[in-house]
Protein backbone atom coordinates (compact mmCIF):
# COMPACT_ATOMS: atom_id res chain seq x y z
CA UNK A 1 0.00 0.00 0.00
CA UNK A 2 1.46 3.40 -0.82
CA UNK A 3 1.85 5.29 1.96
CA UNK A 4 -1.57 7.77 3.10
CA UNK A 5 -0.89 11.27 3.81
CA UNK A 6 -2.55 12.87 6.72
CA UNK A 7 -6.26 14.14 5.89
CA UNK A 8 -6.13 17.34 8.39
CA UNK A 9 -2.37 18.92 7.03
CA UNK A 10 -2.26 17.38 3.97
CA UNK A 11 1.28 16.77 4.22
CA UNK A 12 2.41 14.16 6.69
CA UNK A 13 2.16 10.67 6.48
CA UNK A 14 -0.59 9.42 8.50
CA UNK A 15 0.30 7.09 11.17
CA UNK A 16 -3.15 6.59 12.77
CA UNK A 17 -6.82 6.37 12.07
CA UNK A 18 -9.16 7.80 14.62
CA UNK A 19 -11.36 5.30 15.94
CA UNK A 20 -13.99 8.20 16.35
CA UNK A 21 -14.28 9.69 12.89
CA UNK A 22 -12.25 7.24 10.66
CA UNK A 23 -10.03 9.77 9.56
CA UNK A 24 -6.18 9.38 9.21
CA UNK A 25 -4.24 11.56 11.04
CA UNK A 26 -0.35 12.55 11.50
CA UNK A 27 1.48 12.52 14.65
CA UNK A 28 1.62 16.13 15.45
CA UNK A 29 -2.25 16.47 14.04
CA UNK A 30 -3.01 14.04 16.10
CA UNK A 31 -1.29 15.63 19.20
CA UNK A 32 -3.41 18.88 18.20
CA UNK A 33 -6.35 17.57 17.72
CA UNK A 34 -6.61 15.55 20.62
CA UNK A 35 -5.80 17.93 23.26
CA UNK A 36 -8.00 20.74 21.31
CA UNK A 37 -11.15 18.30 21.58
CA UNK A 38 -10.14 17.80 25.38
CA UNK A 39 -9.62 21.60 26.26
CA UNK A 40 -13.18 22.24 24.33
CA UNK A 41 -14.43 19.85 26.12
CA UNK A 42 -13.37 21.76 29.23
CA UNK A 43 -14.84 25.46 27.85
CA UNK A 44 -17.83 24.00 26.68
CA UNK A 45 -18.43 22.83 30.31
CA UNK A 46 -17.29 25.61 32.11
CA UNK A 47 -15.45 22.89 34.55
CA UNK A 48 -12.92 25.70 35.80
CA UNK A 49 -12.28 29.37 36.63
CA UNK A 50 -9.00 31.16 36.99
CA UNK A 51 -7.37 30.79 40.62
CA UNK A 52 -9.23 27.00 40.69
CA UNK A 53 -6.88 24.66 42.76
CA UNK A 54 -7.34 21.62 40.90
CA UNK A 55 -6.52 18.03 41.98
CA UNK A 56 -5.66 15.28 39.59
CA UNK A 57 -6.46 11.47 40.78
CA UNK A 58 -3.47 10.00 40.13
CA UNK A 59 -3.52 5.97 39.87
CA UNK A 60 0.68 5.54 37.75
CA UNK A 61 -1.99 4.25 34.80
CA UNK A 62 -2.13 5.49 31.37
CA UNK A 63 -5.35 7.49 31.78
CA UNK A 64 -4.20 9.59 35.03
CA UNK A 65 -0.45 10.20 33.68
CA UNK A 66 -1.90 11.25 29.95
CA UNK A 67 -4.31 13.40 32.22
CA UNK A 68 -1.73 14.87 33.91
CA UNK A 69 0.21 15.50 30.95
CA UNK A 70 -2.61 17.03 29.06
CA UNK A 71 -3.73 19.47 31.67
CA UNK A 72 -0.45 20.63 32.60
CA UNK A 73 -0.26 21.43 28.39
CA UNK A 74 -3.18 23.09 28.33
CA UNK A 75 -3.10 24.60 31.89
CA UNK A 76 -0.48 26.46 30.24
CA UNK A 77 -1.21 26.95 26.54
CA UNK A 78 -4.50 28.86 27.02
CA UNK A 79 -3.78 30.20 30.12
CA UNK A 80 -6.29 28.68 32.56
CA UNK A 81 -4.58 30.09 35.32
CA UNK A 82 -5.00 26.83 38.04
CA UNK A 83 -2.89 25.08 40.34
CA UNK A 84 -2.34 21.73 39.84
CA UNK A 85 -1.83 19.00 42.22
CA UNK A 86 -0.92 15.40 41.71
CA UNK A 87 -3.46 13.22 44.09
CA UNK A 88 -2.88 9.26 44.87
CA UNK A 89 -4.79 6.82 46.81
CA UNK A 90 -2.15 3.99 48.32
CA UNK A 91 -4.57 1.39 48.81
CA UNK A 92 -2.16 -0.89 50.23
CA UNK A 93 -1.45 -3.58 47.83
CA UNK A 94 1.85 -4.97 47.72
CA UNK A 95 3.30 -5.77 44.13
CA UNK A 96 0.94 -3.28 42.49
CA UNK A 97 0.06 -0.19 44.24
CA UNK A 98 3.14 0.96 45.46
CA UNK A 99 4.86 -0.34 42.05
CA UNK A 100 2.14 2.49 40.12
CA UNK A 101 3.25 5.41 42.81
CA UNK A 102 6.72 5.25 42.22
CA UNK A 103 5.38 6.37 38.71
CA UNK A 104 3.24 8.97 40.17
CA UNK A 105 6.64 9.61 42.18
CA UNK A 106 8.29 10.20 39.09
CA UNK A 107 5.18 12.21 37.42
CA UNK A 108 5.54 14.46 40.18
CA UNK A 109 8.88 15.09 39.13
CA UNK A 110 8.45 15.14 35.45
CA UNK A 111 5.51 17.50 35.56
CA UNK A 112 6.86 19.68 39.08
CA UNK A 113 3.63 19.07 40.34
CA UNK A 114 3.37 18.58 44.20
CA UNK A 115 1.86 15.28 45.03
CA UNK A 116 -0.03 14.01 47.91
CA UNK A 117 -0.52 10.31 48.87
CA UNK A 118 -2.72 9.42 51.46
CA UNK A 119 -2.82 5.68 52.15
CA UNK A 120 -5.72 3.71 53.17
CA UNK A 121 -3.87 2.08 56.27
CA UNK A 122 -3.06 5.88 57.66
CA UNK A 123 -7.21 6.78 57.39
CA UNK A 124 -8.83 3.73 58.39
CA UNK A 125 -6.14 1.60 59.90
CA UNK A 126 -6.87 -1.03 57.36
CA UNK A 127 -4.69 -2.19 53.97
CA UNK A 128 -5.85 -3.70 50.82
CA UNK A 129 -3.97 -6.52 51.83
CA UNK A 130 -5.11 -6.67 55.52
CA UNK A 131 -8.85 -6.53 54.39
CA UNK A 132 -8.45 -9.42 51.62
CA UNK A 133 -6.46 -11.57 54.45
CA UNK A 134 -10.18 -11.09 56.00
CA UNK A 135 -12.94 -10.66 53.81
CA UNK A 136 -11.14 -13.13 50.74
CA UNK A 137 -10.92 -12.00 47.41
CA UNK A 138 -14.68 -12.50 46.69
CA UNK A 139 -16.21 -8.51 48.37
CA UNK A 140 -13.12 -7.05 48.40
CA UNK A 141 -13.47 -5.00 45.65
CA UNK A 142 -16.58 -3.19 47.15
CA UNK A 143 -14.35 -2.21 50.14
CA UNK A 144 -11.79 -0.59 47.85
CA UNK A 145 -14.28 1.49 45.91
CA UNK A 146 -15.92 2.74 48.90
CA UNK A 147 -12.58 3.06 50.57
CA UNK A 148 -11.07 5.20 47.28
CA UNK A 149 -13.95 7.63 47.33
CA UNK A 150 -14.25 8.57 50.40
CA UNK A 151 -10.04 8.95 50.59
CA UNK A 152 -10.04 11.30 47.31
CA UNK A 153 -12.85 13.26 48.65
CA UNK A 154 -10.38 13.49 52.35
CA UNK A 155 -7.15 14.00 50.14
CA UNK A 156 -8.30 16.60 48.28
CA UNK A 157 -9.98 18.51 51.91
CA UNK A 158 -6.20 17.95 52.70
CA UNK A 159 -4.65 19.68 49.89
CA UNK A 160 -7.71 22.60 49.88
CA UNK A 161 -8.45 22.37 46.35
CA UNK A 162 -11.85 23.15 44.92
CA UNK A 163 -11.97 20.39 42.49
CA UNK A 164 -10.53 17.10 41.33
CA UNK A 165 -10.35 16.07 37.84
CA UNK A 166 -9.62 11.63 37.39
CA UNK A 167 -9.08 10.12 33.95
CA UNK A 168 -12.17 8.56 33.50
CA UNK A 169 -12.35 8.13 29.18
CA UNK A 170 -15.18 7.79 26.68
CA UNK A 171 -14.63 3.45 26.96
CA UNK A 172 -15.16 3.72 30.43
CA UNK A 173 -18.33 6.35 30.64
CA UNK A 174 -19.87 3.88 27.71
CA UNK A 175 -18.83 0.65 29.56
CA UNK A 176 -20.74 2.70 32.89
CA UNK A 177 -23.79 3.17 30.68
CA UNK A 178 -24.22 -0.51 30.01
CA UNK A 179 -23.59 -1.80 32.91
CA UNK A 180 -26.49 0.33 34.65
CA UNK A 181 -29.06 -0.98 32.16
CA UNK A 182 -28.03 -4.35 32.62
CA UNK A 183 -28.30 -3.94 36.63
CA UNK A 184 -31.89 -1.92 36.15
CA UNK A 185 -30.09 0.83 37.65
CA UNK A 186 -32.09 3.65 36.09
CA UNK A 187 -31.10 6.47 38.38
CA UNK A 188 -27.67 5.68 38.04
CA UNK A 189 -28.11 6.16 34.44
CA UNK A 190 -29.16 9.51 34.50
CA UNK A 191 -26.29 10.58 36.25
CA UNK A 192 -23.33 8.64 35.18
CA UNK A 193 -22.86 10.79 32.17
CA UNK A 194 -22.58 13.57 33.71
CA UNK A 195 -19.09 15.12 33.20
CA UNK A 196 -19.27 16.78 36.99
CA UNK A 197 -20.96 15.98 39.98
CA UNK A 198 -21.18 17.58 42.77
CA UNK A 199 -23.38 16.87 45.89
CA UNK A 200 -23.90 19.78 48.82
CA UNK A 201 -20.84 18.41 50.96
CA UNK A 202 -18.71 17.22 48.26
CA UNK A 203 -15.68 18.39 46.35
CA UNK A 204 -16.68 18.84 42.95
CA UNK A 205 -15.34 16.06 40.65
CA UNK A 206 -14.82 15.82 36.58
CA UNK A 207 -14.05 13.86 33.82
CA UNK A 208 -11.84 15.47 31.49
CA UNK A 209 -11.51 12.95 29.08
CA UNK A 210 -15.29 11.71 29.10
CA UNK A 211 -15.21 11.75 25.10
CA UNK A 212 -11.69 10.99 24.66
CA UNK A 213 -11.18 6.89 23.17
CA UNK A 214 -9.07 4.77 25.26
CA UNK A 215 -6.84 4.40 22.04
CA UNK A 216 -6.48 7.78 21.46
CA UNK A 217 -5.13 7.84 24.86
CA UNK A 218 -2.63 5.34 24.81
CA UNK A 219 -1.70 6.08 21.62
CA UNK A 220 -0.65 9.55 22.49
CA UNK A 221 0.99 8.02 25.67
CA UNK A 222 2.91 5.65 23.36
CA UNK A 223 3.89 8.26 20.78
CA UNK A 224 5.02 11.26 23.53
CA UNK A 225 6.94 8.45 25.33
CA UNK A 226 4.57 8.93 28.95
CA UNK A 227 5.97 6.81 31.66
CA UNK A 228 2.92 4.78 32.81
CA UNK A 229 2.10 1.86 34.71
CA UNK A 230 -0.02 -0.79 33.33
CA UNK A 231 -0.55 -4.17 35.76
CA UNK A 232 -3.83 -5.75 36.51
CA UNK A 233 -4.63 -5.41 40.25
CA UNK A 234 -3.41 -8.57 41.95
CA UNK A 235 -7.01 -8.69 43.69
CA UNK A 236 -9.89 -10.03 41.62
CA UNK A 237 -10.78 -7.84 39.40
CA UNK A 238 -14.69 -5.90 39.16
CA UNK A 239 -16.08 -9.25 36.65
CA UNK A 240 -19.54 -7.45 36.13
CA UNK A 241 -17.30 -4.23 34.83
CA UNK A 242 -15.21 -7.07 32.69
CA UNK A 243 -18.11 -8.81 30.70
CA UNK A 244 -19.22 -5.13 29.78
CA UNK A 245 -15.62 -4.40 28.70
CA UNK A 246 -15.40 -7.10 26.03
CA UNK A 247 -18.78 -6.67 24.84
CA UNK A 248 -17.74 -2.93 24.14
CA UNK A 249 -14.52 -4.03 22.61
CA UNK A 250 -16.28 -6.38 20.52
CA UNK A 251 -18.58 -3.81 19.20
CA UNK A 252 -16.14 -1.10 18.88
CA UNK A 253 -14.27 -3.48 16.83
CA UNK A 254 -17.55 -3.71 14.20
CA UNK A 255 -18.14 -0.52 14.56
CA UNK A 256 -15.93 2.10 16.36
CA UNK A 257 -18.34 4.60 16.95
CA UNK A 258 -20.23 2.43 19.51
CA UNK A 259 -18.50 3.79 22.15
CA UNK A 260 -19.45 7.64 21.37
CA UNK A 261 -22.78 6.46 20.47
CA UNK A 262 -23.53 4.65 23.81
CA UNK A 263 -22.33 7.84 25.35
CA UNK A 264 -25.25 9.89 23.72
CA UNK A 265 -27.48 7.27 24.17
CA UNK A 266 -26.88 7.34 28.06
CA UNK A 267 -27.36 11.45 27.55
CA UNK A 268 -30.43 11.32 25.78
CA UNK A 269 -32.52 8.96 28.14
CA UNK A 270 -34.73 11.40 30.14
CA UNK A 271 -35.61 10.20 33.45
CA UNK A 272 -38.82 10.49 35.16
CA UNK A 273 -38.23 12.48 38.38
CA UNK A 274 -39.96 10.44 40.41
CA UNK A 275 -37.11 7.67 39.33
CA UNK A 276 -34.81 10.17 40.18
CA UNK A 277 -36.11 10.82 43.46
CA UNK A 278 -35.48 7.51 44.45
CA UNK A 279 -31.72 8.67 45.14
CA UNK A 280 -31.96 9.01 49.20
CA UNK A 281 -31.40 12.54 50.74
CA UNK A 282 -28.12 13.22 51.52
CA UNK A 283 -26.94 13.52 55.80
CA UNK A 284 -23.74 13.44 57.06
CA UNK A 285 -21.87 10.19 58.77
CA UNK A 286 -22.91 10.48 62.75
CA UNK A 287 -19.68 9.17 62.99
CA UNK A 288 -17.32 10.83 60.69
CA UNK A 289 -19.01 13.76 59.29
CA UNK A 290 -18.75 12.35 55.57
CA UNK A 291 -21.73 12.72 53.31
CA UNK A 292 -24.18 9.51 53.52
CA UNK A 293 -27.40 8.51 52.64
CA UNK A 294 -27.72 6.75 56.01
CA UNK A 295 -26.79 7.59 59.56
CA UNK A 296 -23.39 6.20 59.02
CA UNK A 297 -22.30 6.26 56.27
CA UNK A 298 -20.55 3.08 54.00
CA UNK A 299 -17.07 3.53 55.02
CA UNK A 300 -17.91 3.26 58.27
CA UNK A 301 -19.96 0.45 58.67
CA UNK A 302 -17.20 -1.48 56.77
CA UNK A 303 -14.76 -0.04 58.93
CA UNK A 304 -17.04 -1.38 62.16
CA UNK A 305 -17.66 -4.65 60.48
CA UNK A 306 -13.56 -5.34 59.72
CA UNK A 307 -13.07 -4.18 63.51
CA UNK A 308 -15.58 -6.46 65.20
CA UNK A 309 -14.33 -9.44 62.66
CA UNK A 310 -17.75 -9.54 60.76
CA UNK A 311 -16.74 -8.13 57.50
CA UNK A 312 -19.56 -9.08 55.79
CA UNK A 313 -21.98 -6.79 57.91
CA UNK A 314 -21.17 -3.40 54.98
CA UNK A 315 -22.23 -5.87 52.31
CA UNK A 316 -25.56 -7.12 53.28
CA UNK A 317 -28.92 -5.25 54.39
CA UNK A 318 -28.81 -9.16 56.97
CA UNK A 319 -25.84 -9.14 58.43
CA UNK A 320 -25.82 -5.51 58.80
CA UNK A 321 -29.31 -5.87 60.98
CA UNK A 322 -27.34 -9.10 62.89
CA UNK A 323 -24.15 -6.71 63.90
CA UNK A 324 -26.75 -3.98 64.89
CA UNK A 325 -29.01 -6.56 66.74
CA UNK A 326 -25.88 -8.20 68.58
CA UNK A 327 -24.51 -5.37 70.55
CA UNK A 328 -23.95 -1.43 69.67
CA UNK A 329 -20.64 -0.47 68.89
CA UNK A 330 -17.95 -0.93 71.35
CA UNK A 331 -16.64 3.02 72.85
CA UNK A 332 -12.88 1.85 71.54
CA UNK A 333 -13.72 1.57 68.28
CA UNK A 334 -11.41 2.66 65.55
CA UNK A 335 -13.05 5.15 63.72
CA UNK A 336 -12.37 7.01 60.57
CA UNK A 337 -10.92 10.56 61.85
CA UNK A 338 -14.20 13.75 61.66
CA UNK A 339 -14.46 14.81 58.03
CA UNK A 340 -13.55 18.88 57.00
CA UNK A 341 -15.35 19.60 53.77
CA UNK A 342 -12.74 22.09 52.38
CA UNK A 343 -13.42 25.89 53.24
CA UNK A 344 -11.51 26.47 50.11
CA UNK A 345 -8.30 28.51 49.75
CA UNK A 346 -4.76 27.31 51.50
CA UNK A 347 -4.11 23.36 52.13
CA UNK A 348 -4.64 21.74 55.53
CA UNK A 349 -1.12 20.38 55.16
CA UNK A 350 2.02 21.04 54.02
CA UNK A 351 2.51 18.97 50.27
CA UNK A 352 5.77 17.81 48.85
CA UNK A 353 6.54 19.40 45.93
CA UNK A 354 9.18 18.59 43.46
CA UNK A 355 11.82 21.09 44.38
CA UNK A 356 11.30 19.98 47.81
CA UNK A 357 12.19 15.77 47.10
CA UNK B 1 12.77 -15.28 -3.08
CA UNK B 2 14.26 -19.03 -2.04
CA UNK B 3 11.56 -20.34 0.54
CA UNK B 4 14.37 -20.36 3.48
CA UNK B 5 14.78 -16.76 3.31
CA UNK B 6 13.80 -14.79 6.32
CA UNK B 7 12.38 -11.74 7.87
CA UNK B 8 13.95 -10.34 11.42
CA UNK B 9 11.52 -8.68 13.37
CA UNK B 10 11.78 -6.13 16.30
CA UNK B 11 8.76 -7.29 18.55
CA UNK B 12 7.66 -5.41 21.27
CA UNK B 13 4.93 -5.69 23.73
CA UNK B 14 3.49 -3.05 26.51
CA UNK B 15 0.31 -1.72 28.45
CA UNK B 16 0.85 -4.80 30.50
CA UNK B 17 1.02 -7.58 27.29
CA UNK B 18 4.79 -8.20 28.37
CA UNK B 19 3.50 -10.10 31.04
CA UNK B 20 2.16 -12.41 28.92
CA UNK B 21 5.24 -12.85 26.87
CA UNK B 22 7.77 -13.88 29.95
CA UNK B 23 7.92 -10.20 31.11
CA UNK B 24 9.99 -9.19 28.55
CA UNK B 25 8.73 -6.03 26.30
CA UNK B 26 11.08 -6.61 23.22
CA UNK B 27 12.09 -9.45 21.77
CA UNK B 28 14.22 -10.04 18.47
CA UNK B 29 13.28 -12.89 16.25
CA UNK B 30 13.31 -14.59 12.46
CA UNK B 31 10.23 -15.89 10.72
CA UNK B 32 10.40 -17.48 7.20
CA UNK B 33 9.45 -15.25 4.60
CA UNK B 34 7.50 -17.78 2.67
CA UNK B 35 4.40 -19.66 5.20
CA UNK B 36 1.55 -21.88 4.74
CA UNK B 37 -1.41 -20.27 3.69
CA UNK B 38 -3.27 -22.53 6.64
CA UNK B 39 -0.82 -22.35 9.45
CA UNK B 40 -1.99 -23.02 12.33
CA UNK B 41 -4.44 -25.28 11.22
CA UNK B 42 -4.47 -28.88 9.81
CA UNK B 43 -6.06 -28.86 6.54
CA UNK B 44 -2.41 -30.06 4.96
CA UNK B 45 -2.81 -27.51 2.01
CA UNK B 46 0.53 -26.52 0.80
CA UNK B 47 -0.36 -23.17 -0.65
CA UNK B 48 2.02 -20.34 0.31
CA UNK B 49 2.06 -16.94 1.19
CA UNK B 50 4.03 -14.22 2.16
CA UNK B 51 4.47 -13.68 5.67
CA UNK B 52 2.28 -11.34 7.12
CA UNK B 53 0.99 -10.02 10.81
CA UNK B 54 -1.98 -12.66 11.00
CA UNK B 55 1.14 -15.37 10.41
CA UNK B 56 3.03 -13.07 12.90
CA UNK B 57 0.00 -13.10 15.41
CA UNK B 58 -0.17 -17.01 14.88
CA UNK B 59 3.19 -17.81 15.29
CA UNK B 60 4.10 -15.63 18.57
CA UNK B 61 1.14 -17.66 19.86
CA UNK B 62 2.91 -20.78 19.32
CA UNK B 63 6.40 -20.33 20.13
CA UNK B 64 6.45 -16.80 22.53
CA UNK B 65 3.13 -16.27 24.84
CA UNK B 66 3.85 -18.30 27.74
CA UNK B 67 0.02 -17.89 29.24
CA UNK B 68 -3.76 -17.38 28.55
CA UNK B 69 -3.59 -17.21 24.89
CA UNK B 70 -7.65 -15.90 25.54
CA UNK B 71 -5.83 -12.51 26.57
CA UNK B 72 -3.92 -12.33 23.26
CA UNK B 73 -6.11 -13.72 20.43
CA UNK B 74 -9.56 -14.20 19.99
CA UNK B 75 -10.43 -16.11 16.53
CA UNK B 76 -8.01 -15.60 14.16
CA UNK B 77 -6.72 -12.31 15.34
CA UNK B 78 -5.55 -10.33 18.37
CA UNK B 79 -8.35 -9.85 21.07
CA UNK B 80 -10.41 -6.67 20.76
CA UNK B 81 -8.68 -3.44 22.61
CA UNK B 82 -4.99 -4.63 21.74
CA UNK B 83 -3.32 -1.77 19.65
CA UNK B 84 -1.26 -2.77 16.73
CA UNK B 85 2.02 -0.43 15.54
CA UNK B 86 3.96 -1.72 12.20
CA UNK B 87 6.97 1.08 12.63
CA UNK B 88 4.85 3.28 14.65
CA UNK B 89 2.08 3.56 12.11
CA UNK B 90 -1.50 2.39 13.39
CA UNK B 91 -1.64 -1.22 11.91
CA UNK B 92 -5.73 0.18 10.86
CA UNK B 93 -3.69 1.91 8.13
CA UNK B 94 -1.37 -0.80 7.15
CA UNK B 95 -3.69 -3.47 5.82
CA UNK B 96 -4.03 -4.78 9.76
CA UNK B 97 -3.55 -8.90 9.25
CA UNK B 98 -2.76 -9.04 5.68
CA UNK B 99 0.63 -6.29 6.05
CA UNK B 100 3.48 -8.24 4.90
CA UNK B 101 6.16 -8.41 7.06
CA UNK B 102 9.86 -6.71 5.50
CA UNK B 103 13.08 -7.27 6.79
CA UNK B 104 13.79 -5.08 10.14
CA UNK B 105 10.33 -4.12 10.46
CA UNK B 106 8.98 -3.23 14.07
CA UNK B 107 5.54 -4.48 15.20
CA UNK B 108 4.51 -3.39 18.88
CA UNK B 109 1.53 -4.67 20.31
CA UNK B 110 -0.33 -2.88 23.12
CA UNK B 111 -2.75 -3.66 25.65
CA UNK B 112 -5.50 -0.86 26.52
CA UNK B 113 -7.44 -3.12 28.98
CA UNK B 114 -5.37 -2.59 31.70
CA UNK B 115 -6.78 -0.03 34.21
CA UNK B 116 -5.11 2.15 36.45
Amino acid sequence: MPPRTCGLCATNRAMLKRPKTGQQICRDCFFYVFETEVHNTITQSNLFKPGDRVAIGASGGKDSTVLAYVMKTLNERYQYGLDLFLLSIDEGITGYRDDSLETVKRNQQQYSMPLKILSYDELYGWTMDAIVSQVGKKNNCTFCGVFRRQALDRGAAMLGVDHIVTGHNADDIAETVLMNIMRGDIARLGRCTSICTQGEDTIKRSKPFKYAYEKEIVMYAYFKKLDYFSTECIYSPDAYRGHARVFLKDLEAARPSAIIDIIHSGEAFEIREDVKATQKVQQTCKRCGYMSSNDLCKACTLLEGLERGMANSGITDRARKKLDAESPAPENLRTIPFYQPPSSGEAAIAVETAASS
Amino acid sequence: MSSAATVSLNVEFSGGLELLFSNQRSHKLSVPALVLKTYGDTSGSSETKPADITFLIHYLRDNLLKERVELFMEGATVRPGILVLVNDTDWELEGEGEYVLKEGDEIVFISTLHGG
